[in-house]
């Protein structure tokens, strides 16, 4: 038995009031000052450290995401924690929202499906996440340009595309999770507490715990088994994910993401930058990783969000 | 005027073990108001959940203008307006920019929206505050404004959930008002209350809804009659002689009663004032004061849920 008419009825519709509820809101405002603040001053010092240090390195204008002076963290590091917190930002009240303004049983009583609405807002989220992004990393190579004076070659531009494109997959993660938590508990601030929380365990705790657990659980007959093991565990978290996939797309003589055996590196020439295919290939999985986190995260918010109740 | 817009047959919903509505049967025709009556928890909203398909139905069926709401839940919310309970709208916006959302998720042409959302607003008297946020608004604008939607979709059928319940005598009067124009228009409505007696004056026939059932169903007479034997109190004070009997005899009066000196009360089926007065007078007797007290619904609900509960007890000790 089918239900009648298409479950995209009223998507661009709901799409385009939540991305414009997006970008007037003052939670934007400020989360996108906090971005292009800390991102700047990054930058800035990446820039005081490059004309310091080298002018020999032939990627000078990945260094820009990459280096960092003290105290500042680099740009990378500065994105690894901020895009999580204005995904968070973005999907936290998403479903709880509209129970608590009690306009879910009156949105949904149009002729739409909760598939249009659901799917509505997390594209919004995407979208202006993605915005942001697009906006910080041409600003990024702009100051770059006008900053070091030398321009980019266009396998630079192709990596930090590609970095791009994977930052704003990392950020689908925790808007992911942001809009499942958001689906389950009622209380905005109960849902915004709980994906925070989550985040700051996998971001920061849970690299640190997995090889304790690794040791605990595995056999240490061979040494390389636990350490194999942390890095699998290591890898249930998004933000190792990241953190990988920027390290081969950015560091181009970054050869593997895991411990290699001596033997695997005979006739390796140490320090040689891998082409930019080979790059992709070696961050692959992760790549892929967190695309599917975030497929799996949103089907289980639509699940439950399908059979939740309407009523506030 | 009989076709039926809504039927529900054995209509149930369960959660669990618990039953939250348990086999409702009732029919809605074209154009009438139709009450949906009962204290807070009584299957109320629940039913009215499953007349929108937006919550599964359990067991029975239910047809909204000939359409079943699970599977062809477009052409039922095409037709139909829904004013939920403390109805919500988004705050940061304006009456007229809340509306205009609506209206594109309804499809409303381009071309006819803006138009539509204007007559909509004047209708409701929210002309003068349709570019203020929401936020601004009291609960009584708020219902308004959620009237408006309604009246801009053009549905067939209005269905008000708790339409009154928070508003001032004032405001609810007016919202009243406006639910007797729908009607004017043609707009069948089905309201949902638990205050009986604000909700009677507009209602042409009324379902009293307990424990997730029907009690009683039909027009407030028509209960009257069936709970109170007899919808109407007529109290009359006069002086004369011979007066019950003559009272009595007067058509469409059940019984009468001395309730004091000179003071007498009738139960009629009608509102017997005029064919009082005129026996008493024909009698030859005083007429000094007549009155007469229509059913109420609280009355009603209250002697009928009491004398269920009152045989139960018996049951019980039984």
């Amino acid at each position: 038995m089918r239900r009648e008419g298409s479950p995209w009825r009223g998507l661009s519709v709901v799409f385009v009031k939540e991305l414009s509820d997006h970008l007037t809101s003052a939670r934007m405002l400020v989360l996108g000052a906090l971005v292009v603040l800390t991102a700047g001053a990054a930058v800035y010092a990446a820039i005081q450290q490059i004309k310091d240090v080298s002018a020999e390195d032939p990627f000078l204008f990945l260094r820009l995401f990459t280096v960092s002076r003290e105290p500042l963290p680099s740009f990378v590091s500065f994105l690894a924690f901020l895009v999580p917190l204005m995904a968070i930002g973005l999907g936290f009240d998403a479903i709880n929202g509209e129970h608590n303004r009690r306009t879910l049983s009156r949105i949904l009583s149009q002729p739409i499906y909760r598939d249009a609405l659901l799917f509505g807002k997390f594209l919004a989220g995407l979208s202006t996440l993605a915005i942001s992004m697009i906006a910080l990393w041409l600003l990024v190579i702009g100051i770059g340009l006008w900053a070091i004076g030398v321009p980019p070659q266009a396998e630079e531009m192709s990596r930090s595309f590609i970095f791009l494109l994977v930052t704003i997959a990392y950020g689908g993660v925790w808007l992911a999770l942001a809009i499942l938590f958001s689906i389950v508990f009622r209380s905005a601030a109960t849902a915004a507490l709980v994906t925070l929380g989550l985040w700051l365990f996998l971001t920061v705790i849970w690299p640190a715990l997995a090889p304790g657990i690794a040791q605990l659980v595995l056999p240490a007959d061979d040494p390389a088994v636990p350490l194999i093991g942390a890095q699998v565990l290591a890898r249930f978290s998004p933000s190792t994910l990241f953190g990988e996939t920027v390290l081969a797309l950015l560091n181009p003589s970054t050869r593997t993401l895991g411990p290699i055996y001596l033997s695997q590196m005979q006739g390796a020439v140490m320090g040689a930058p891998l082409p930019l295919t080979e790059s992709v290939m070696i961050a692959w999985p992760q790549i892929v990783g967190l695309v599917a986190g975030t497929i799996v995260l949103f089907v289980i918010g639509y699940v439950i969000f399908q059979r939740q109740e309407v009523r506030a | 005027m009989s076709e039926a817009v809504i039927e529900a047959h054995g209509l149930t919903k369960r959660y669990g073990d618990a039953k939250a509505v348990d086999g409702v049967n009732f029919t809605i025709t074209r154009g009438e108001i139709f009450g949906l009556l009962g204290p807070n928890g009584a299957g109320k909203t629940t039913t009215i959940l499953m007349m929108l398909g937006l919550c599964d139905v359990s067991a029975g069926t239910v047809r909204v203008l000939g359409y079943d709401p699970m599977r062809e839940p477009f052409s039922v919310k095409r037709r139909v307006g829904y004013l939920p309970d403390s109805v919500g709208f988004y705050d940061n916006l304006s009456a007229r920019v809340n509306l205009r959302y609506t209206a594109r998720l309804i499809g409303i042409p381009l071309e006819e929206r803006d138009a539509r959302i204007a007559d909509a607003l004047a209708h409701v008297g929210l002309a003068d505050v349709a570019d203020h946020r929401v936020g601004t608004f009291s609960r009584g604008m708020r219902q308004r404004l959620g009237l408006a939607e309604i009246l801009m979709k053009r549905a067939e059928i209005a269905i008000l959930d708790e339409p009154t319940s928070g508003l001032d005598p004032q405001a609810t009067a007016e919202l009243l008002d406006m639910i007797r124009s729908l009607k004017h228009d043609g707009v069948t409505v089905l309201i949902s209350s638990h205050l009986l007696d604000r909700v009677q004056s507009v209602c042409d026939r009324v379902a009293l809804f307990q424990a997730g059932q029907i009690a009683l169903i039909g027009t407030v007479g028509e209960l009257g009659r069936e709970v109170l034997g007899g919808g109407y109190a007529v109290d009359i004070e006069a002086q004369g002689n011979g007066l019950k009997a003559k009272l009595a005899a007067v058509p469409g009066v059940r019984s009468v009663e001395e309730v004091g000196a000179g003071r007498l009360r009738l139960v009629a089926e009608s509102d017997v004032r005029a064919e009082s007065a005129a026996a008493v007078v024909n009698a030859g007797g005083r007429l000094l004061r007549i009155s007469v007290e229509e059913p109420s619904l609280e009355v009603i609900y209250n002697r009928y849920f009491q004398g269920k509960s009152a045989h139960g007890g018996l049951r019980d000790a039984a």
